[in-house]
């Protein structure tokens, strides 16, 4: 009751604004979100209740107002960015990982590791639709991962242990169609360009990335940069590289090599053929390329997670390189890519960097910070 | 008498295990650190699982800790489970399968998790 009236509180000191600057921090241990405006780089509100927020993320409305958060624990909440309450909230698995939201809007997606699969909610009432369970080829439930929203409709997704891309057709949420694919050896994150005309699924079984052109009919996945890294041995992987949040740029994608130290450039226009790559000061984690594609930013496996490089993709160079902090687990760029938000677990701070002059801006308090996303990714594919 | 005798084994079993003993406070907190976000990036911070395995007293049980503590240290060819010899002792990954398989892992004090506050 003390909560609510406190609550309300807040709501009510939140002035009429519009959503287009705002986004979300997680806090992981505390299984709380901030919620942030980028105009003046502040902390409006903070929502508790948001039960284990280990692996968390978010996807958001396409008004901007509110934000999906997808728990460890597989509790899904909706919570209204402008009054900073949960609107709606369901545990609808054991062990989840994120999610999606369709093209228009009118549907989020789960994809849960326990029990496998996916699951479609009505948007605005986080109704259950469609319950999708990752049965692959071998007969398994398998955990899914790399789940993306695409043009038509539909979402793509990866299933680890059988190695399996799944498109699926949710234009009628409650039937949902699906076609399989084959992709490689355990598929442990994907992306899905810009555009919503590929997707790409990393795999950790083998060297090389399994590639579908969506618009093709009908979809097929076939390999690329097969053999990457073959001249030397690859490393052992202490955190597996993220795909979403792609750096597409100047025409190329710039991706992590697994158990690499360096970004492998694809040519996306030429086959995705390897077009070159960069050597980093540790195994690529995030590697986001700013709006405007001229820097590609990149943060690192432990025990390289204090450094934060900067690539210029004129010269395929690292022109900077810093040491933030500890424990840099993810970064964001404002909409328009003139600054850099990025979360510094170990500290308990977030960073705010200026992308031209690399000058810290602003420091943020947060407890155990993970991820951060801004309100832009509302009008994006595969974010 | 019975019970205080099961005690008094189970004493000496978890001695003798313990070969290490307690790492001093502030290696056993970097330890506590590495296991909830290092070993969390795949198994979970809280060691529900995730991509890996769950690492819960209940999910490790009845397996034998040497090999659970070489699993930590060599990795698991064939799997995403790199191996931590670089990071830790023997005696330390010890520590933590003990900690881990008696349901007690380390935690991160919350007065540590807000010192930034």
């Amino acid at each position: 009751m003390l909560g609510a009236g406190v609550l309300a509180a807040c709501a009510a000191a939140m002035p009429q604004r519009g959503t287009g600057d705002l986004g979300v921090i997680i806090e992981r241990a505390a299984g709380r979100i901030q919620v942030v405006e980028t105009t003046g780089m502040t902390r409006l509100a903070t929502v508790d209740g948001l039960g284990d927020l280990s692996h968390a993320s978010v996807v958001f409305s396409r008004d901007g107002r509110y934000a999906y958060v997808f728990g460890r624990d597989g509790g899904l909440s909706r919570v209204d960015l402008l009054t900073a309450r949960i609107t709606h909230r369901v545990m609808q698995a054991g062990n989840s990982i994120g999610g999606a939201i369709l093209q228009d809007g009118s549907v989020v997606a789960a994809q849960n590791y326990a029990p496998g699969g996916i699951r479609l909610f009505d948007a605005a009432t986080l109704e259950p639709l469609a319950d999708i369970p990752a049965i692959g080829a071998d007969g398994k439930r398998s955990k899914v991962v790399g789940l993306v929203d695409l043009p038509g409709k539909r979402l793509a997704a990866s299933l680890f242990e059988s190695g399996e891309i799944w498109i699926i057709d949710a234009a009628d949420p409650r039937h949902p169609k699906i076609d399989k694919l084959r992709a490689g050896k355990q598929p442990y994150d994907a992306l899905a360009t810009p555009d919503g005309r590929w997707y790409l699924a990393g795999l950790f079984g083998e060297d090389g990335l399994a590639l579908v052109d969506l618009w093709a009919d009908p979809p097929v996945a076939r390999k690329v940069l097969s053999g990457y890294g073959k001249s030397e041995a690859a490393l052992p992987v202490y955190k597996m590289p993220h795909l979403r949040g792609w750096a597409m740029a100047q025409g190329m994608a710039w991706l992590p090599a697994i158990g690499h130290h360096e970004v492998l450039i694809a040519d996306t226009a030429n086959g995705w053929k390897q077009a070159g790559s960069v050597p980093t000061a540790g195994q690529p984690v995030f590697v986001m390329a700013r709006p405007d594609g001229r820097q590609v930013w990149v943060n690192f496996a432990y025990p390289d997670n204090g450094t934060v490089q900067v690539i210029d993709t004129a010269t395929r160079k690292v022109v900077r390189t810093m040491q933030p902090c500890k424990g840099v687990l993810h970064m964001e760029f404002t909409p328009k890519g003139e600054a850099l938000w990025l979360s510094c677990r170990d500290d308990n701070r977030v960073e705010v960097y200026d992308t031209a002059t690399f000058d810290r801006l602003a420091t943020l308090p947060a407890d155990n910070p993970s991820g951060i996303f801004f309100t832009v990714r509302a009008q994006r594919f595969g974010m | 008498m019975l019970v205080r005798g099961i005690a008094a084994l189970a004493a000496c079993v978890v001695g003798a295990v313990a070969v290490a003993g307690e790492p001093p406070p502030a290696r056993a907190l970097q330890l506590a650190h590495l296991l909830r976000d290092d070993c969390g990036a795949c198994h979970g911070m809280t060691l529900q699982g995730g991509l890996g395995p769950p690492l819960t007293a209940a999910a490790l049980a009845g397996k034998p800790a040497e090999g659970l503590a070489a699993t930590v240290l060599h990795g698991r060819p064939g799997t995403a489970m790199p191996p931590w010899q670089p990071f830790m002792t023997q005696d330390e990954a010890a520590w933590l399968i003990e900690r881990l398989q008696a349901g007690t892992p380390p935690t991160i004090p919350p007065a540590n998790a807000l010192s930034g506050r």
